[in-house]
């Protein structure tokens, strides 16, 4: 079984952003990138496959500026076999991205394909669906149990009444939360082995994919600030407060 | 222009977030219709034919969609896509599973997760956790939009009397099986519309200890919450997780129990209405947000908590 992981670059999930004085966005110069963290957890669900003998390929792939290359790098650091690079610039939207991984697809005929549920940039949690649509694949979303059968993958998703159990068959999107498994480091040597791996690049242009937004930022502004409470010197106080001043009790 | 809402429930009661979707859904445009895939789900389709705002409720019933499917939803979807500019449901796991896959063949770029409809194309939504809000205007002659149902309010859901269509089902996929569902029931207040909220998380050291969160909701008549830190630690299961990979609440009342305050979990409850936090940790970044903070031990705090409230003679409700 061969299995393509789709990783993206974001800002990393400890930085305070920043949003810009002008309204055009957040600030993203000088500032901590890294990988997608579910993106992570599907590279590892791949390995650990690939690991019990059920995956003879992974490929990771990105899309992205130039530097989006470095979570393609890390995804070969903890035992992805080779990477795709297509290269976009600006601003580009999952639906456009759910196409150009279409393309590839198409070319690399993956059994399965391993996203993240939700990007934690745009919050969109689109990319998984919108792939699976295009191809008529399976999907199996938000998943935090994964068991590998014979054709079909047995996905336990985690949905807002609790968690529900569906097969799919494969060819399938899998797309995982952050509980499906623990993300290995990488340790130098396999940082230092993965430098050798190769990467292909390919021009977003050159796959026919049109990736112009179909929606508009107009603005991006901050949320209201909450204003600062008070701190209530014992238990007292706070049943007080709530009752009384308050009134939510 | 006419909007296409995708109904939630489970073949017998509506879910609650429909309501708040239809609010929203009615704001992008008066003509206003409610699609409901399901099997044997004629009291669901009844209940919901009774919103006043609805010009027509379209019913797809047939025992493919006894358990929800995307790509069964999906097809069934598309085939009534024609007639409307909006296709709309409420951006919960729900609707996060379907509408991508229906946006996608209709090429168009949906719009996630919207708190605020600014007109027919335009609208308001949070990014990066709800740290940035985005005014984002959708050029796609089709729009495909998910709604964040805790920023609008539940549409009435009596007194009107839309038209009952039904409509043909459409392709099943083979490919899909639904195998089980393990949903947790209880009598509490459901996390997402509950009035108050009160969250336990790593500081609570153990599922054993929820049992100091669970008396206090019980006396407040609350939901319970936690953090990913408390879920991934196993003292509590998954469906009572806030935050950014969580569920959204925005009760009245909101009480943090041992939980630091990261952003992601701030995403999760910094709208609501009157935020208490209890923590030992004067310093932890969920004081920040909280009207009411305690600086104290959650061991000792919490059984306090319950002797006061026991002393009052009324709590509302
Ligand atoms: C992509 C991504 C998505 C995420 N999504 C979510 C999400 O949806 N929801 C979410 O909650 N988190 C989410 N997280 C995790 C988040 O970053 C934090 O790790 C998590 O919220 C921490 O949970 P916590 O506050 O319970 O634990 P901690 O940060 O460990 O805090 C425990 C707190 O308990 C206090 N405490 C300990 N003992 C006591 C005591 N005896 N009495 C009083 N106070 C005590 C401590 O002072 C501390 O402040 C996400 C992370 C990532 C990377
Ligand atoms: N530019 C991208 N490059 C690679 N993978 C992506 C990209 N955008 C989204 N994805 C994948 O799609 C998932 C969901 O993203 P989103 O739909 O933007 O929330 C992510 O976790 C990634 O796995």
């Amino acid at each position: 079984m061969k299995i393509l992981v789709a990783v993206k670059r974001v800002i990393d999930y400890n930085v305070q952003i920043r949003v810009k004085e002008d309204g055009s966005g957040v600030v993203t110069d000088n500032v901590k990138m890294s990988t997608n963290p579910p993106d992570d957890n599907a590279v590892e669900e791949a390995v650990k496959i690939k690991e019990a003998g059920k995956a003879t390929e992974i490929v990771a792939i990105t899309v992205g500026e130039e530097k989006a290359q470095e979570t393609v790098r890390k995804a070969l650091a903890v035992g992805a076999d080779r990477g795709i690079h297509v290269k976009v610039d600006g601003v580009i939207e999952p639906l456009a991205v759910s196409k150009i991984l279409q393309k590839v697809v198409e070319k690399e005929k993956p059994d399965l394909v391993f996203m993240g549920k939700q990007a934690i940039d745009d919050d969109c949690n689109q990319t998984g669906q919108m792939l699976a649509a295009l191809l008529n694949w399976p999907q199996a979303t938000f998943a935090s149990k994964i068991e590998v059968k014979e054709k079909s993958l047995e996905v336990t998703r985690e949905v807002d009444e609790g968690l529900e159990t569906i097969e799919v068959n494969v060819p399938a999107i899998v797309t995982c939360d952050l509980r499906l498994n623990e993300p290995r480091y990488a340790s130098l040597p396999n940082i230092m082995k993965a430098k050798k791996k190769p990467i292909e690049q390919i021009n977003a242009s050159d796959l026919g994919v049109d990736t112009n937004p179909r929606i508009e930022q107009i603005k991006v502004e901050e949320p209201p600030k909450r204003k600062a409470g008070i701190k209530v010197a014992n238990v007292e106080e706070l049943v007080q407060k709530l009752k009384n001043e308050a009134k939510v009790i | 222009m006419s909007v296409l809402l995708i109904a939630e429930h489970n073949n017998k009661e509506v879910k609650p977030f429909t309501y708040n979707a239809i609010t929203a859904a009615s704001q992008i445009d008066q003509d206003l219709h409610v699609l409901v895939i399901g099997y044997n789900a004629d009291e669901v389709t009844k209940s919901i034919s009774q919103v006043p705002s609805l010009k027509k409720v379209i019913q797809v019933d047939n025992q493919i969609y006894e358990n929800y499917i995307a790509e069964n939803y999906t097809s069934a979807i598309i085939k009534q896509a024609d007639n409307y500019s909006h296709i709309v449901c409420s951006a919960n796991t729900f609707g996060k599973n379907l509408m991508p896959r229906v946006a996608a063949l209709l090429d168009t770029s949906q719009v996630s997760d919207i708190i605020k409809v600014i007109s027919s194309d335009t609208f308001l939504r949070p990014i990066y956790a709800g740290n940035a809000f985005a005014t984002v205007k959708s050029n796609d002659p089709k729009k495909c939009v998910t709604i964040r149902p805790t920023s609008f309010d539940p549409a009435p859901t009596t007194g009107g009397s839309a038209e009952i269509i039904k409509a043909d089902a459409a392709d099943k996929t083979e490919s899909t099986q639904f195998v089980k569902r393990e949903e947790i029931k209880s009598d509490r207040p459901e996390l997402g519309t509950a009035r108050v909220v009160v969250s336990g998380g790593r500081g609570m050291q153990s599922g054993e200890n929820f049992k100091l969160i669970q008396q206090v909701a019980d006396k407040l008549n609350a939901a319970i919450g936690a953090s990913r830190a408390a879920v991934d630690a196993g003292y509590i299961t998954n469906d009572h997780q806030v935050g950014q990979t969580g569920k959204v609440v925005v009760p009245d009342l909101y009480i943090a129990v041992g939980i630091s305050g990261a952003i992601q979990h701030l995403a999760g409850m910094k709208e609501s209405k009157v935020i208490v936090a209890i923590n030992k940790d004067g310093e932890a970044p969920i004081f920040s947000v909280a009207d009411y903070g305690l600086e104290a031990d959650l061991f000792e705090a919490l059984p306090q908590f319950l002797t006061e409230l026991n002393k009052l003679n009324t709590i509302q409700k």
